[in-house]
Protein backbone atom coordinates (compact mmCIF):
# COMPACT_ATOMS: atom_id res chain seq x y z
CA UNK A 1 0.00 0.00 0.00
CA UNK A 2 1.18 3.48 -0.78
CA UNK A 3 1.33 4.90 2.77
CA UNK A 4 2.97 1.74 4.11
CA UNK A 5 -0.11 0.91 6.22
CA UNK A 6 -1.34 -2.65 6.23
CA UNK A 7 -4.62 -4.04 7.52
CA UNK A 8 -4.94 -7.55 8.91
CA UNK A 9 -7.97 -9.19 10.56
CA UNK A 10 -7.45 -10.92 13.90
CA UNK A 11 -10.49 -12.87 15.14
CA UNK A 12 -12.57 -10.53 12.94
CA UNK A 13 -11.03 -7.39 14.45
CA UNK A 14 -9.40 -5.01 12.00
CA UNK A 15 -5.79 -4.30 12.98
CA UNK A 16 -3.85 -1.55 11.24
CA UNK A 17 -0.11 -1.96 11.21
CA UNK A 18 2.84 -1.43 8.92
CA UNK A 19 5.02 -3.50 6.63
CA UNK A 20 7.96 -5.21 8.28
CA UNK A 21 6.08 -6.10 11.49
CA UNK A 22 5.27 -9.64 12.53
CA UNK A 23 1.72 -10.67 13.39
CA UNK A 24 2.71 -10.72 17.06
CA UNK A 25 4.16 -7.20 16.98
CA UNK A 26 1.08 -5.89 15.18
CA UNK A 27 -1.20 -7.49 17.77
CA UNK A 28 0.89 -6.40 20.78
CA UNK A 29 0.65 -2.78 19.63
CA UNK A 30 -3.15 -2.81 19.75
CA UNK A 31 -3.57 -4.86 22.93
CA UNK A 32 -4.30 -8.29 21.45
CA UNK A 33 -2.30 -10.88 23.38
CA UNK A 34 -0.97 -13.92 21.57
CA UNK A 35 0.55 -16.36 24.09
CA UNK A 36 4.30 -16.89 23.65
CA UNK A 37 7.24 -18.52 25.41
CA UNK A 38 10.43 -18.40 23.33
CA UNK A 39 9.76 -14.87 22.11
CA UNK A 40 11.37 -11.96 23.95
CA UNK A 41 11.07 -8.36 22.82
CA UNK A 42 14.85 -7.78 22.95
CA UNK A 43 15.72 -10.86 20.89
CA UNK A 44 15.35 -11.89 17.27
CA UNK A 45 12.34 -14.22 17.13
CA UNK A 46 13.28 -17.86 16.62
CA UNK A 47 10.01 -19.77 16.37
CA UNK A 48 11.02 -22.65 18.66
CA UNK A 49 8.13 -23.22 21.05
CA UNK A 50 4.95 -23.01 18.91
CA UNK A 51 2.99 -21.58 21.83
CA UNK A 52 2.21 -18.56 19.61
CA UNK A 53 0.57 -20.71 16.94
CA UNK A 54 -2.24 -18.85 15.18
CA UNK A 55 -4.04 -19.76 11.97
CA UNK A 56 -3.20 -17.55 9.02
CA UNK A 57 -5.69 -17.93 6.20
CA UNK A 58 -6.55 -21.27 7.82
CA UNK A 59 -2.98 -22.56 8.18
CA UNK A 60 -1.18 -23.01 11.56
CA UNK A 61 1.69 -20.51 11.72
CA UNK A 62 4.04 -18.95 14.30
CA UNK A 63 2.78 -15.44 15.04
CA UNK A 64 6.22 -14.40 16.35
CA UNK A 65 7.98 -14.91 13.02
CA UNK A 66 5.29 -14.39 10.36
CA UNK A 67 5.42 -10.97 8.63
CA UNK A 68 2.16 -9.12 8.13
CA UNK A 69 0.71 -8.79 4.64
CA UNK A 70 -2.30 -6.85 3.47
CA UNK A 71 -5.57 -8.61 4.20
CA UNK A 72 -4.26 -11.55 6.28
CA UNK A 73 -7.02 -13.36 8.14
CA UNK A 74 -5.70 -14.51 11.53
CA UNK A 75 -7.38 -16.75 14.09
CA UNK A 76 -5.97 -16.37 17.60
CA UNK A 77 -8.29 -16.70 20.58
CA UNK A 78 -10.28 -19.73 19.39
CA UNK A 79 -11.12 -22.81 21.44
CA UNK A 80 -9.15 -24.98 19.03
CA UNK A 81 -5.96 -22.92 19.30
CA UNK A 82 -6.28 -22.49 23.05
CA UNK A 83 -6.52 -26.24 23.42
CA UNK A 84 -3.56 -26.79 21.09
CA UNK A 85 -1.44 -24.35 23.11
CA UNK A 86 -2.41 -25.98 26.39
CA UNK A 87 -1.24 -29.32 25.04
CA UNK A 88 2.12 -27.81 24.06
CA UNK A 89 2.48 -26.49 27.61
CA UNK A 90 1.42 -29.82 29.12
CA UNK A 91 4.08 -31.62 27.12
CA UNK A 92 6.74 -29.26 28.41
CA UNK A 93 5.68 -30.08 31.97
CA UNK A 94 5.81 -33.86 31.58
CA UNK A 95 9.05 -33.85 29.56
CA UNK A 96 11.05 -32.15 32.29
CA UNK A 97 10.96 -32.27 36.07
CA UNK A 98 8.96 -29.26 37.16
CA UNK A 99 8.57 -29.28 40.91
CA UNK A 100 7.02 -25.83 41.27
CA UNK A 101 6.73 -26.01 45.09
CA UNK A 102 10.48 -25.55 45.57
CA UNK A 103 11.48 -23.85 42.32
CA UNK A 104 13.16 -20.44 42.64
CA UNK A 105 11.17 -19.18 39.66
CA UNK A 106 7.75 -19.98 41.14
CA UNK A 107 5.27 -17.14 40.75
CA UNK A 108 7.52 -15.42 38.21
CA UNK A 109 7.82 -18.26 35.72
CA UNK A 110 6.39 -17.82 32.23
CA UNK A 111 5.79 -21.55 31.76
CA UNK A 112 3.85 -21.78 35.00
CA UNK A 113 1.96 -18.58 34.17
CA UNK A 114 0.95 -19.89 30.75
CA UNK A 115 -0.34 -23.08 32.35
CA UNK A 116 -2.39 -20.97 34.78
CA UNK A 117 -3.72 -18.87 31.94
CA UNK A 118 -4.78 -21.98 30.04
CA UNK A 119 -6.34 -23.43 33.20
CA UNK A 120 -4.12 -26.52 33.34
CA UNK A 121 -4.91 -28.51 36.48
CA UNK A 122 -2.92 -31.68 35.82
CA UNK A 123 -1.27 -32.61 32.52
CA UNK A 124 -3.15 -35.26 30.56
CA UNK A 125 0.11 -36.90 29.43
CA UNK A 126 2.11 -39.32 31.58
CA UNK A 127 5.13 -37.86 33.36
CA UNK A 128 8.48 -39.00 31.97
CA UNK A 129 10.70 -38.16 34.99
CA UNK A 130 13.94 -37.94 32.99
CA UNK A 131 17.22 -38.04 34.89
CA UNK A 132 18.98 -34.69 34.41
CA UNK A 133 21.97 -33.27 36.29
CA UNK A 134 22.15 -29.75 37.70
CA UNK A 135 25.23 -27.65 36.94
CA UNK A 136 25.87 -25.43 39.96
CA UNK A 137 29.63 -25.04 39.44
CA UNK A 138 29.49 -21.34 38.62
CA UNK A 139 29.76 -19.12 41.73
CA UNK A 140 26.81 -16.87 40.80
CA UNK A 141 24.56 -18.66 38.32
CA UNK A 142 23.30 -22.22 37.99
CA UNK A 143 21.64 -24.13 35.18
CA UNK A 144 19.05 -26.74 36.10
CA UNK A 145 18.01 -28.34 32.82
CA UNK A 146 15.19 -30.21 34.58
CA UNK A 147 13.31 -26.97 33.97
CA UNK A 148 14.65 -26.10 30.51
CA UNK A 149 12.03 -25.77 27.77
CA UNK A 150 14.59 -25.34 24.96
CA UNK A 151 13.31 -21.89 24.08
CA UNK A 152 16.80 -20.77 23.09
CA UNK A 153 16.47 -17.35 24.73
CA UNK A 154 19.76 -17.85 26.58
CA UNK A 155 21.45 -18.81 23.31
CA UNK A 156 20.25 -15.68 21.51
CA UNK A 157 20.85 -13.37 24.47
CA UNK A 158 24.38 -14.57 25.08
CA UNK A 159 25.29 -14.36 21.40
CA UNK A 160 23.48 -11.17 20.37
CA UNK A 161 23.21 -9.09 23.54
CA UNK A 162 26.25 -10.19 25.59
CA UNK A 163 28.53 -11.04 22.64
CA UNK A 164 29.73 -14.21 24.38
CA UNK A 165 27.92 -17.27 23.01
CA UNK A 166 28.04 -19.10 26.33
CA UNK A 167 25.04 -21.29 25.44
CA UNK A 168 24.17 -23.37 22.40
CA UNK A 169 21.91 -26.22 21.33
CA UNK A 170 23.32 -29.74 20.92
CA UNK A 171 21.61 -32.95 19.80
CA UNK A 172 18.29 -33.38 18.06
CA UNK A 173 14.73 -34.40 18.83
CA UNK A 174 14.37 -36.01 22.23
CA UNK A 175 18.12 -35.69 22.85
CA UNK A 176 18.23 -31.94 22.21
CA UNK A 177 19.64 -29.93 25.08
CA UNK A 178 21.34 -26.68 26.01
CA UNK A 179 25.11 -27.00 26.21
CA UNK A 180 27.62 -24.56 27.63
CA UNK A 181 30.61 -23.42 25.65
CA UNK A 182 33.25 -25.08 27.82
CA UNK A 183 34.97 -28.41 28.34
CA UNK A 184 32.87 -29.39 31.35
CA UNK A 185 30.71 -26.85 33.09
CA UNK A 186 29.30 -23.36 33.47
CA UNK A 187 32.14 -22.26 35.79
CA UNK A 188 34.58 -22.42 32.88
CA UNK A 189 32.61 -19.98 30.72
CA UNK A 190 32.70 -16.18 30.66
CA UNK A 191 29.14 -15.97 31.96
CA UNK A 192 28.56 -13.30 34.60
CA UNK A 193 25.52 -12.76 36.80
CA UNK A 194 24.94 -9.32 35.22
CA UNK A 195 24.70 -10.80 31.70
CA UNK A 196 21.36 -10.69 29.92
CA UNK A 197 21.67 -14.44 29.33
CA UNK A 198 21.61 -14.99 33.10
CA UNK A 199 18.23 -13.30 33.59
CA UNK A 200 16.35 -13.94 30.36
CA UNK A 201 15.33 -17.56 30.95
CA UNK A 202 11.51 -17.77 31.11
CA UNK A 203 11.69 -20.69 33.55
CA UNK A 204 13.81 -21.67 36.54
CA UNK A 205 16.46 -23.29 34.35
CA UNK A 206 19.05 -20.50 34.44
CA UNK A 207 18.88 -18.68 37.74
CA UNK A 208 21.16 -16.16 39.42
CA UNK A 209 22.07 -17.64 42.79
CA UNK A 210 20.85 -16.07 46.03
CA UNK A 211 17.95 -14.28 44.32
CA UNK A 212 15.19 -16.88 44.73
CA UNK A 213 12.10 -16.57 46.94
CA UNK A 214 12.72 -12.84 47.52
CA UNK A 215 9.18 -11.78 46.68
CA UNK A 216 6.54 -13.22 49.02
CA UNK A 217 3.66 -15.40 47.88
CA UNK A 218 0.81 -13.19 46.76
CA UNK A 219 3.10 -10.42 45.46
CA UNK A 220 4.91 -12.29 42.69
CA UNK A 221 4.61 -11.37 39.01
CA UNK A 222 1.74 -13.68 38.10
CA UNK A 223 -0.01 -14.10 41.46
CA UNK A 224 -2.90 -11.75 40.75
CA UNK A 225 -3.05 -11.15 37.00
CA UNK A 226 -2.58 -13.69 34.20
CA UNK A 227 0.42 -13.44 31.91
CA UNK A 228 -0.44 -11.18 28.98
CA UNK A 229 -2.56 -8.82 31.08
CA UNK A 230 -0.07 -6.01 30.49
CA UNK A 231 -0.55 -6.31 26.74
CA UNK A 232 -4.32 -6.63 27.00
CA UNK A 233 -4.43 -3.52 29.20
CA UNK A 234 -3.40 -1.48 26.14
CA UNK A 235 -6.69 -2.33 24.44
CA UNK A 236 -8.71 -1.25 27.47
CA UNK A 237 -6.51 1.81 28.15
CA UNK B 1 -32.40 -36.13 53.70
CA UNK B 2 -29.03 -37.56 54.69
CA UNK B 3 -26.10 -35.25 54.23
CA UNK B 4 -23.58 -36.01 51.46
CA UNK B 5 -20.56 -37.96 52.67
CA UNK B 6 -16.94 -36.98 52.22
CA UNK B 7 -13.95 -39.28 52.72
CA UNK B 8 -10.30 -38.20 52.65
CA UNK B 9 -6.98 -39.99 52.60
CA UNK B 10 -3.33 -39.18 52.78
CA UNK B 11 -0.66 -41.09 50.81
CA UNK B 12 2.85 -39.98 49.76
CA UNK B 13 2.54 -36.36 50.85
CA UNK B 14 3.10 -34.26 53.96
CA UNK B 15 -0.45 -33.75 55.32
CA UNK B 16 -0.18 -30.10 54.26
CA UNK B 17 -3.21 -30.44 52.00
CA UNK B 18 -5.33 -31.67 54.90
CA UNK B 19 -4.04 -28.74 56.96
CA UNK B 20 -5.05 -26.38 54.16
CA UNK B 21 -8.54 -27.91 54.10
CA UNK B 22 -8.80 -27.07 57.80
CA UNK B 23 -7.53 -23.59 56.95
CA UNK B 24 -10.94 -22.64 55.52
CA UNK B 25 -11.38 -21.29 59.08
CA UNK B 26 -14.93 -20.52 60.21
CA UNK B 27 -16.25 -21.96 56.95
CA UNK B 28 -15.42 -25.32 58.57
CA UNK B 29 -18.57 -24.93 60.63
CA UNK B 30 -20.54 -24.44 57.43
CA UNK B 31 -18.85 -27.46 55.87
CA UNK B 32 -19.70 -29.67 58.83
CA UNK B 33 -23.33 -28.60 58.42
CA UNK B 34 -23.21 -29.48 54.74
CA UNK B 35 -21.49 -32.88 54.90
CA UNK B 36 -20.67 -35.86 57.06
CA UNK B 37 -17.11 -37.14 57.10
CA UNK B 38 -16.64 -40.84 56.51
CA UNK B 39 -13.25 -42.59 56.37
CA UNK B 40 -10.69 -39.84 56.98
CA UNK B 41 -7.70 -38.97 59.15
CA UNK B 42 -9.76 -35.94 60.26
CA UNK B 43 -12.20 -38.08 62.28
CA UNK B 44 -9.98 -41.17 62.40
CA UNK B 45 -12.66 -43.40 60.85
CA UNK B 46 -10.56 -46.25 59.42
CA UNK B 47 -13.06 -48.04 57.18
CA UNK B 48 -15.73 -46.90 54.75
CA UNK B 49 -19.15 -47.13 56.39
CA UNK B 50 -20.93 -47.19 53.01
CA UNK B 51 -20.97 -45.36 49.68
CA UNK B 52 -19.40 -41.91 49.76
CA UNK B 53 -20.18 -38.91 47.56
CA UNK B 54 -16.82 -37.17 47.40
CA UNK B 55 -13.40 -38.76 47.99
CA UNK B 56 -10.40 -36.49 48.48
CA UNK B 57 -6.91 -37.84 47.81
CA UNK B 58 -3.74 -36.19 49.07
CA UNK B 59 -0.32 -37.52 48.07
CA UNK B 60 1.15 -39.59 45.27
CA UNK B 61 0.96 -43.36 44.85
CA UNK B 62 4.25 -44.63 46.19
CA UNK B 63 3.58 -48.04 47.74
CA UNK B 64 1.48 -51.14 47.39
CA UNK B 65 -0.71 -49.90 50.23
CA UNK B 66 -1.27 -46.53 48.50
CA UNK B 67 -2.32 -48.45 45.40
CA UNK B 68 -4.87 -50.48 47.36
CA UNK B 69 -6.26 -47.40 49.12
CA UNK B 70 -6.65 -45.65 45.77
CA UNK B 71 -8.54 -48.59 44.28
CA UNK B 72 -10.73 -48.71 47.38
CA UNK B 73 -11.51 -44.99 47.15
CA UNK B 74 -12.41 -45.36 43.50
CA UNK B 75 -14.73 -48.21 44.36
CA UNK B 76 -16.54 -46.48 47.24
CA UNK B 77 -16.63 -42.83 46.09
CA UNK B 78 -18.88 -41.41 43.39
CA UNK B 79 -16.50 -38.55 42.69
CA UNK B 80 -12.75 -38.51 43.30
CA UNK B 81 -10.84 -35.26 43.77
CA UNK B 82 -7.03 -35.29 43.69
CA UNK B 83 -5.54 -32.46 45.74
CA UNK B 84 -2.04 -31.02 45.89
CA UNK B 85 1.13 -31.31 43.83
CA UNK B 86 2.11 -34.76 45.15
CA UNK B 87 -1.19 -36.30 44.04
CA UNK B 88 -1.18 -34.42 40.75
CA UNK B 89 2.48 -34.66 39.73
CA UNK B 90 4.23 -36.94 42.24
CA UNK B 91 5.69 -33.79 43.81
CA UNK B 92 8.62 -33.88 46.21
CA UNK B 93 8.42 -37.67 46.84
CA UNK B 94 8.73 -38.19 43.07
CA UNK B 95 12.26 -36.81 43.23
CA UNK B 96 13.18 -40.44 43.77
CA UNK B 97 11.74 -41.32 40.37
CA UNK B 98 14.97 -40.57 38.54
CA UNK B 99 16.90 -42.98 40.77
CA UNK B 100 16.31 -46.75 40.55
CA UNK B 101 14.44 -48.08 43.61
CA UNK B 102 17.31 -50.37 44.62
CA UNK B 103 19.74 -47.45 44.74
CA UNK B 104 17.24 -45.40 46.80
CA UNK B 105 16.86 -48.19 49.36
CA UNK B 106 20.60 -48.79 49.56
CA UNK B 107 21.28 -45.11 50.06
CA UNK B 108 18.64 -44.81 52.79
CA UNK B 109 19.31 -48.04 54.70
CA UNK B 110 22.85 -49.21 53.88
CA UNK B 111 25.16 -46.49 52.58
CA UNK B 112 23.77 -43.30 54.12
CA UNK B 113 26.31 -41.30 56.17
CA UNK B 114 24.47 -41.88 59.47
CA UNK B 115 23.68 -45.58 58.92
CA UNK B 116 25.23 -48.07 61.36
CA UNK B 117 24.79 -51.80 60.66
CA UNK B 118 22.10 -51.00 58.12
CA UNK B 119 19.57 -53.43 56.77
CA UNK B 120 16.85 -52.92 54.18
CA UNK B 121 13.55 -53.42 56.03
CA UNK B 122 11.62 -56.46 54.90
CA UNK B 123 8.77 -56.87 57.36
CA UNK B 124 5.39 -58.06 56.02
CA UNK B 125 3.76 -55.16 57.91
CA UNK B 126 5.70 -52.57 55.94
CA UNK B 127 4.10 -51.78 52.54
CA UNK B 128 6.28 -52.56 49.55
CA UNK B 129 7.55 -49.54 47.65
CA UNK B 130 6.55 -49.19 44.00
CA UNK B 131 9.25 -48.65 41.36
CA UNK B 132 8.37 -44.96 41.41
CA UNK B 133 5.85 -42.47 42.76
CA UNK B 134 2.85 -42.16 40.42
CA UNK B 135 0.48 -39.22 40.08
CA UNK B 136 -2.85 -40.66 41.21
CA UNK B 137 -4.60 -40.05 37.89
CA UNK B 138 -2.08 -42.41 36.29
CA UNK B 139 -3.45 -45.15 38.58
CA UNK B 140 -7.23 -44.59 38.83
CA UNK B 141 -9.67 -42.28 37.09
CA UNK B 142 -9.80 -38.90 38.86
CA UNK B 143 -12.77 -36.61 38.28
CA UNK B 144 -11.47 -33.27 39.57
CA UNK B 145 -8.11 -31.74 40.45
CA UNK B 146 -7.10 -29.06 42.92
CA UNK B 147 -3.44 -28.09 42.38
CA UNK B 148 -1.24 -26.27 44.89
CA UNK B 149 1.39 -27.00 47.52
CA UNK B 150 -0.83 -26.96 49.43
CA UNK B 151 -3.91 -25.85 47.51
CA UNK B 152 -5.14 -22.52 48.90
CA UNK B 153 -8.07 -22.91 51.32
CA UNK B 154 -10.17 -20.93 48.83
CA UNK B 155 -9.53 -23.50 46.12
CA UNK B 156 -10.80 -26.25 48.42
CA UNK B 157 -13.84 -24.19 49.27
CA UNK B 158 -14.63 -23.31 45.65
CA UNK B 159 -14.43 -26.91 44.46
CA UNK B 160 -16.19 -28.54 47.41
CA UNK B 161 -19.12 -26.12 47.53
CA UNK B 162 -19.60 -26.41 43.75
CA UNK B 163 -19.58 -30.21 43.89
CA UNK B 164 -22.00 -30.28 46.81
CA UNK B 165 -24.32 -27.93 44.93
CA UNK B 166 -24.14 -30.20 41.87
CA UNK B 167 -22.27 -27.59 39.82
CA UNK B 168 -19.12 -27.83 37.70
CA UNK B 169 -16.24 -26.55 39.90
CA UNK B 170 -14.19 -23.61 38.68
CA UNK B 171 -11.03 -22.47 40.50
CA UNK B 172 -10.55 -18.71 40.24
CA UNK B 173 -7.25 -17.38 38.84
CA UNK B 174 -5.82 -16.30 42.19
CA UNK B 175 -6.62 -19.64 43.83
CA UNK B 176 -5.03 -21.68 41.02
CA UNK B 177 -1.42 -22.32 42.10
CA UNK B 178 1.16 -25.06 41.71
CA UNK B 179 3.28 -23.82 44.63
S1 LIG C 1 10.45 -23.61 35.92
FE1 LIG C 1 8.37 -22.82 36.22
S2 LIG C 1 7.04 -24.53 35.73
FE2 LIG C 1 9.09 -25.36 36.07
S3 LIG C 1 9.18 -25.90 38.24
FE3 LIG C 1 9.93 -23.79 38.08
S4 LIG C 1 8.10 -22.52 38.44
FE4 LIG C 1 7.37 -24.58 37.95
S1 LIG D 1 17.96 -22.59 29.75
FE1 LIG D 1 16.17 -21.26 29.89
S2 LIG D 1 16.50 -19.71 28.29
FE2 LIG D 1 17.87 -21.41 27.85
S3 LIG D 1 16.73 -22.72 26.42
FE3 LIG D 1 16.37 -23.52 28.48
S4 LIG D 1 14.49 -22.54 29.15
FE4 LIG D 1 15.24 -21.36 27.40
S1 LIG E 1 6.80 -17.52 20.74
FE1 LIG E 1 6.53 -17.98 18.66
S2 LIG E 1 7.34 -19.98 18.46
FE2 LIG E 1 7.76 -19.45 20.54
Amino acid sequence: MSNGKITIYVDDVEVTTEAGKTIMEACDAVGIYIPRLCYHKDLVPAGHCRVCTVKVNGKPTNACTFPVQEGLVVENDTDELKEFRRHVIEMLFVEGNHVCPYCEKQGNCELQALAYRFGMLAPTYPYLYPKIEVDATHPDVYIDRNRCVLCGRCVRASRDLDGKSVFGFVGRGKGKRIAVNAEHSLSETQLQAADRAAEICPTGSIVVKRTGYRVPYGKRLYDKEPIGSDIEAKAKG
Amino acid sequence: MAKPKVATTHMAGCFGCHMSLLDIDERLVQLIELVDFDKSPIDDIKRFTGPVDVGIIEGGCSSQENYEVLKMFRKHCKVLVAVGECALTGGIPAMRNTVPLKECMEEAYLKGPSVVDGVIPNDPDIPLMLDKVYPVHEVVKIDYFIPGCPPPADAFWQVLTALLAGKEPVITYEALKYD
